[in-house]
């Protein structure tokens, strides 16, 4: 199962918890979990971009994620 | 990927668009003119907050030579959201930024459009629409904004990022990172410094205004000419304002003289096709330098509290920060940006990091190069320049105690790959600038700067013509030099000189879908979509030689621009070159061309550190930059010296914001310097020639090892400025910019102490 991080602002949502496994062959199922989990996290969620084992994407969707995947939700950044 | 030799990468032709900019033949935003064109023009609020009662367009009306109007009312109301890549954009707030419904917002929020026959007679429209105004008390800044019962902007926000969170406020947002024990941490600490840091709205500057040629045809389709970073974010943005099917639109991009993030949201551009509607002709319409002050996206003015701990060696035990960021009129600073990067650089074992975002009566920011980083760096790398002098250290010392390395995990989550933070401080510090000596009233600043750098969607085509040149094609307004990239990325793939590449900007009807140009992404992401398509082209070359042989293609090498046989090979002419190809294109299956399209990760983190030297003069507070060096980890340098370029011109910007820009507010909360002559940016004579050290630590996310450049640089300048006044004075000061009235007063408050060096 993936290891999920959340960044502590996004705690209080998941009741204190900010390291989850998750379950999911992409970002968007897993994504589609932590809100069905989380249900008040599910609007959180659509500022968040997705870094996959470094790799950050800001438009998270179906990249795939792999059992021993890292994932950690970071705030989407605008650039100039 | 380092070993590579590359023949074409790293060289420095002459621009392909250079000619044609420096000879003025380059058209830009505001260079279109159609038959039967009409003047638009935009009136605008003179209230920072206000309601508005009504709008009588009556007596305008029947000015002559004019042929349409539009208020809020013209303009559907929609609640959708447009991913426009660098941001999830609520078209909601765009729209009604563009035209006030209801309320205005800040002072110059537009409430009414006008289309005549001549810019007089759009005026004379202007001056006799009647708007009648509830005023509002204004909120300017966040300790306004936050206080109790302070105005409130918007009846139905709440603080998106806490749990429960009750309305109306004015505070859209509240963000958090933390890592390990922060008291623990300071508890370990020997020295602890605590500042609170305040930096001004600024704007980004750009010296073409903003401006648009619309038409709207009889057959519902329309055209928009315009100077924008992102023609297919222009596209998406008024064809869902405006209310029309976005496969009705399509969108031109001009020459673009300069953007840096502030051409991507649109203003004009929705109000001249609404006016085009309306009248049946196309409309022109030209923001003055005092509308794009008041009424275009400058960036956040912020308020900061850093808090830093560390031991007598310079490792820091823990550090906090507490960013709150101006939103302006609507939700939306960068905040999150800010708290993200605040301690990239650095590899802190605890901190905790809040941020808030927070509208106030100003225009809504917009991007603005490294959105949020400068102010945060400021405040950090100021604080840690105070730890040094209290604990005696070096500068570029208690950077490299405490820098981040690959594997350390970045403050806002994953690990970092390969980064170039050390291989800078070592740079530095073997400088001659570092060691340099330094004279009386003069003082020596350091600072280090972090950017993600951008990724996202792009598209290229690359087209192959039968003398063997080339022209590749993308969306991407060239605003850095792009297109020589791009040529030199062609040449280098297909061994073909880089004067035989044409590269070509196209409209959203021509190019692939491309992201904007903006986050630092072009070389890196488009650049790797030409890359691709170029490779496309050069496996059909190999196929074509493949045919002119008889031989299976995978026989066929491709080595320095030319197809090599197979041994036994004896028909010619062998090798073949791309022209010897191309000119049998029509012989071998037709005409060649390649095309790639991606969606790339956001590229490796960018990092930079700037020197800055500088001479306060005690009797005036002026601030005299002597001598400047900017170092940057640039992964690739595809064409040097437009990397150079957009280091100085960074490293220029941010020096402005240090020393001289700032908007002025009245009580009222209207603008009082919405000029170049009030407005003090730096210009040429302002500034020494900007030296730059071009660090390459190859990114593995590009072939070429491309890492992004064009953001990081404005991050470091503000610290660099500011430590070296405070070398230069002994005064911390923490609030921009270092006018001279702020230095002076300074100067005199701390009792006129002796300046020199310290």
């Amino acid at each position: 199962m993936a290891t999920v991080h959340l960044p502590s602002g996004l705690t209080q949502f998941t009741g204190g918890l900010s390291t989850l496994t998750i379950e999911a062959p992409r970002v968007a199922d897993l994504l589609a979990t932590l809100a069905a989990r989380y249900p008040e996290l599910g609007p959180q969620l659509d500022q968040v971009a997705v870094a996959v084992d470094g790799e950050i994407y800001q438009d998270p969707g179906y990249q795939a994620v792999r059992p021993t995947s890292e994932v950690h939700l970071v705030p989407r950044i605008a650039g100039g | 990927m380092s070993e590579r030799v590359f023949k074409y990468i790293g060289t420095r032709p002459i621009r392909h668009d250079g000619v044609d900019k420096v000879t003025g033949r380059a058209n830009y935003g505001a260079d279109l003119t159609l038959p039967g064109m009409l003047h638009g023009a935009v009136l605008r609020s003179p209230h920072a907050h206000a309601r508005i009662v009504s709008i009588d367009t009556s007596a305008a009306e029947a000015v002559a030579g004019i042929k349409a109007i539009v208020t809020g009312k013209d303009f559907p109301e929609t609640t959708a959201k447009l991913a426009l890549g660098e941001a999830a954009i609520d078209l909601h707030d765009i729209a009604d930024n563009v035209i006030a419904r209801t309320k205005v917002l800040y002072g110059g929020h537009a409430v009414a459009a006008v289309a005549a026959t001549n810019p007089d007679a759009a005026r004379e429209a202007l001056s006799k629409i009647n708007v009648v105004y509830d005023v509002l008390k204004p909120v300017l800044t966040v300790d306004q904004a936050t206080a109790p019962n302070a105005p409130i902007l918007h009846d139905a926000m709440v603080t998106k990022g806490v749990k429960d969170a009750k309305g109306p406020t004015n505070v859209a947002a509240r963000m958090e990172l933390k890592r390990g024990d922060v008291e623990k941490g300071f508890a370990e600490a020997d020295v602890v410094v605590e500042r609170e840091y305040r930096t001004p709205t600024v704007h980004q500057g750009y010296i073409e205004p903003h401006a648009c040629v619309a038409r709207f045809g009889e057959d519902g389709r329309a055209v928009v000419w315009c100077s924008t970073q992102g023609p297919f974010a222009v596209r998406d943005q008024v064809a869902a304002i405006v209310g029309i099917d976005p496969a009705l639109v399509k969108v031109i991009p001009s020459e673009i003289g300069g953007g840096f993030g502030g051409k991507i949201v649109v203003y004009l551009e929705p109000l001249a096709v609404a006016l085009s509607r309306k009248a049946q002709r196309p409309v022109k319409m030209v923001m003055s330098r005092d509308e794009v002050f008041k009424a275009s996206g400058p960036t956040s003015g912020t308020k900061i509290r850093v808090k830093i701990g560390a031991k007598r060696d310079g490792t820091v035990t823990a550090a906090s920060a507490s960013l709150y960021y101006e939103a302006g009129a609507y939700r939306g600073s960068p905040a999150g940006a800010g708290m993200a990067c605040a301690y990239a650089p650095y590899k802190f074992p605890n901190f905790f990091i809040e941020a808030f975002d927070v509208v106030v009566n100003k225009p809504k920011v917009a991007a603005y190069r490294a959105p949020g980083s400068p102010m945060a760096s400021f405040a950090v790398e100021s604080t840690l320049d105070e730890i040094a002098r209290e604990l005696r250290l070096d500068a570029v010392d208690l950077r490299l105690k405490n820098a981040a390395a690959e594997g350390d995990h970045a403050p806002y989550g994953p690990a970092y790959g390969p980064i170039g933070v050390k291989t800078i401080l070592d740079a530095v510090k073997n400088h001659p600038h570092w060691s340099a000596p330094l004279g009386r009233n003069q003082g020596r600043g350091l600072a280090l700067g972090f950017w993600f750098n951008g990724g996202m969607n792009s598209s290229a085509t690359v087209l192959l013509n039968p003398d063997g040149s080339a022209a590749v094609i993308t969306g991407n307004p060239d605003i850095g030099g792009t297109r020589a990239a791009q040529a030199l990325m062609v040449s280098e793939e297909l061994g073909i000189p880089v004067e035989r590449v044409r590269p070509i900007v196209a409209d959203t009807d021509t190019s692939g879908m491309t992201d904007v140009t903006g986050g630092s992404r072009v070389c890196y992401a488009t650049g790797m979509a030409v890359i691709n398509a170029a490779r496309d082209v050069r496996e059909q070359l190999r196929a074509r030689a493949a045919k002119i042989w008889d031989v299976d293609v995978e026989s066929i090498k491709w080595e320095d621009g030319q197809a090599i046989p197979p041994p036994g090979v004896e028909k010619a002419p062998h090798p073949l070159g791309v022209a010897d190809i191309g000119a049998k294109m029509a012989h071998t299956g037709g005409p060649i061309v390649g095309r790639a399209s991606l969606y790339a990760p956001m590229a490796g983190p960018g990092f930079g550190a700037h020197i800055c030297d500088l001479e306060v003069d005690p009797e005036t507070g002026r601030t005299t930059i002597l001598r400047y060096t900017a170092f940057q980890d640039v992964g690739k340098a595809v064409h040097p010296s437009y990397v150079e370029g957009q280091i100085q011109g960074g490293a220029a910007q941010g020096i402005g914001w240090a020393l001289n820009e700032e908007y002025v507010y009245n009580p009222s909360g209207l603008m009082e310097n919405a000029g170049f002559l009030d407005y003090r940016m730096p210009v040429a004579s302002d500034l020494p020639m900007i030296e730059t050290v071009l660090i390459e630590v190859a990114n593995p996310l590009h072939p070429y090892g491309v890492r992004g450049v064009g953001e990081v640089p404005i991050v470091p300048p503000l610290a660099a400025v500011a430590n070296a006044v405070r070398q230069a004075t002994g005064i911390r000061f923490t609030e921009l910019p270092l006018s001279p009235p702020r230095v002076l007063a300074g100067i005199e408050q701390a009792s006129r102490q002796p300046v020199g060096v310290s």
